[in-house]
């Protein structure tokens, strides 16, 4: 599965959902230890009670690189995971309203 | 990737929010959403091309937009004020189209497309249909947006924004649901300008209450602001001007508006620093951004303003007249007629480049191949990124070879205090190929000679500066989001 921004993504194990905002070599992304599917019928399952920090809609999620970053448009109690390692919230910085 | 996803998001997380009030009408994020559903279910059954709206401000506003969206149908909001000819031009560009007209337009609009709808009937058509989940067009290079732009200089065109550029502008513009339930904002930019189409969208990522005032009127505008305790508002310069002379008449007190941006023209000087004494606690931001780059590039934040007034140093102090700096998603360039990009101070055409930015019209790419976009709005930067606009550069006055930007003299004329407007526009001459023409507008009871005039831009400026003609007039021709209409100006001098 290419991950393509834009891309739309659900997690398995939680509630989670998440579009991709910078694509990212290869496809090990993963939210409460199981890989995301596009397909919104995809049968639950338990995944990693280890990786279960959770993500909050509206937070941008990116590695330590920066290689990739996604948005959460949906929350989850599952937490997300690239390559192995937790992914984090990015800190945008916030400019006035101008429209 | 589609605009809607902000709308779908707002709904998640802030369901029972308000989500919109116009006119005692109240919409949560939820009611919204669900409208916006059915909306594009009804959009992709009618076998229409483009969903247009003809209407000011109003709850089918937000709810076409977003049911188009998801639909994957481009919206084309039109200009009320246009004359019916013009409108049936357009129209015959967006064929077939599904056509919401304001009801007071219902009974001259029923030719114009191919299906027409009185907004009262699309939204009890929507209210009447059953909740449904549509599912969503997802096609990042699809067309969200078409606007034709307001035609100052020649026929409208068709600028396209697709879902992409919007995305990418609002998601790095605004936080999400970065607004308290207490804020609120007014609205008073007719939906067919970007501004208009970008306070919806950034509105509801930031599920911030949005107010209507489907047309504006000053004293209108303060009283929505304090029976809606509005906390912040976008209008552009020429409302700015009456809202601010309204407030001189009324002392009007505005405890909850926190923050005023503006944009969409030029703000004279003096008029900013006029509303920066007279709401000293209102955070001002000017930001500067076309319909091709998906609203603002640049922006002249509440501290810069602040800092500028504060400051003694001219060049911190000028800044007041600039549109402030790249936003972080944005590149601006400086380009001289040879394509050079041009230093600190060096007067060109400004470019930019960002994944915002379109720079596309059905008709042609503007987009440059390195992905700058030519903006035709001449200016510069100064040595700290700051922007300053100088117009049009198709309306700079070349004089006997000489460069003459407009805005230059009359930047030095809206100081001088018998002046209450004025514009600088290029004239034929037999001598200098163009010459400068001058049309002043005189405060009530200023008695200003024209040859006063002249030697004020003698003194200040330089001698090819001195118009060659110069017409006292009761006003200036504006279009009505506040554009300076200067092929009309030019008329004068022909």
């Amino acid at each position: 599965m290419e991950l393509k921004p834009g891309k739309r993504l659900k997690s398995v194990v939680c509630d989670a959902e998440i579009m991709v905002i910078k694509a990212a070599d290869g496809d090990d992304l993963t939210c409460g230890g199981e890989p995301f599917q596009s397909d919104a019928t995809a049968e639950k399952m338990p995944g990693n009670a280890d990786q279960r920090h959770g993500c909050v809609i509206g937070k941008r999620y990116v590695n330590e690189a920066q290689t990739i970053e996604v948005l959460c448009v949906k929350s989850g109690d599952g937490s997300l995971y690239y390559q192995g390692d937790e992914l984090m919230t990015k800190d945008t910085k916030k400019l006035p309203s101008s429209d | 990737m589609n605009i809607s996803l902000f709308l779908q998001m707002a709904a998640e997380a802030c369901a029972d929010r308000c989500a919109l009030t116009c006119d005692g009408q109240h919409y949560s994020y939820q009611e919204l959403y669900e409208a916006a559903n059915k909306a594009a279910d009804l959009f992709s059954r009618s076998d229409c091309q483009y969903i247009s709206v003809l209407d000011v401000s109003s709850p089918a506003v937000p709810i076409a937009l977003m049911g188009a969206a998801m639909a994957g149908i481009p919206f084309v909001p039109l200009n009320y004020r246009l004359s019916d000819e013009q409108l049936t031009e357009l129209l015959a560009r967006i064929e077939p189209a599904l056509l919401i007209v304001d009801d007071k337009k219902l009974n001259e609009s029923s030719g114009f497309a191919r299906m027409v709808l009185g907004r009262d009937a699309f939204l009890g058509e929507l209210t009447g249909m059953p909740n449904i989940d549509f599912v969503v067009h997802e096609e990042p290079g699809a067309v969200a947006i078409q606007l034709f732009t307001s035609g100052t200089t020649g026929a409208p065109k068709a600028a396209i924004l697709r879902h992409e550029h919007l995305v990418t502008y609002i998601l790095g513009a605004v936080e999400f649901m970065g607004a308290e339930e207490t804020e609120s904002t007014l609205v008073s930019v007719p939906p067919y300008h970007i501004a208009g189409v970008s306070a919806v969208m950034s509105s509801i990522y930031a599920c911030r209450r949005m107010v209507q005032l489907p047309n504006f009127e000053p004293g209108k505008w303060l009283d929505l602001c304090q029976q809606q305790a509005i906390s912040s508002a976008f209008v552009v310069p020429t409302m700015l001007t009456r809202i601010i002379e309204e407030i001189d008449q009324r002392n009007i007190d505005l405890p909850a508006l926190k923050a005023l941006s503006f944009g969409g023209g030029k703000m004279p000087t003096p008029l900013i620093e006029r509303a920066l004494k007279l709401l000293p606690d209102i955070n001002f931001t000017n930001a500067y951004g076309l319909t091709e780059t998906s609203s603002t590039v640049s922006l002249l934040s509440p501290e810069d303003h602040r800092e500028a007034m504060a400051s003694d140093n001219p060049a911190v102090r000028s800044r007041l007249g600039s549109v402030g700096k790249a936003i972080p998603a944005i590149e601006i360039e400086i380009r001289d007629d040879a394509g050079r990009v041009m230093g600190p101070m060096g007067p060109g055409e400004i470019y930019v480049r960002g994944p915002q930015v379109s720079g596309e019209y059905l008709e042609r790419n503007a987009l440059l191949d390195d992905g700058w976009f030519p903006t035709r709005d001449a200016g510069y930067l100064d040595a700290d990124g700051y922007l300053f606009l100088s117009g049009r550069a198709d309306d700079v006055i070349v004089r006997g070879g000489e460069n003459i930007s407009p805005a230059e003299i009359e930047d030095l004329l809206h100081q001088n205090p018998d002046v209450r407007d004025v514009a600088a526009v290029a004239m034929a001459s037999e001598e200098w190929g163009e010459a400068v023409a001058l049309a002043v507008v005189l405060r009530d009871n200023a008695e200003l000679k024209k040859t006063e005039i002249c030697n004020q831009i003698r003194d200040k400026l330089r001698s090819s500066r001195v118009p060659e003609q110069i017409l006292i007039v009761s006003e200036l021709p504006y279009n009505e989001t506040g554009k300076l209409l200067r092929r009309v100006v030019r008329t004068w001098f022909e």
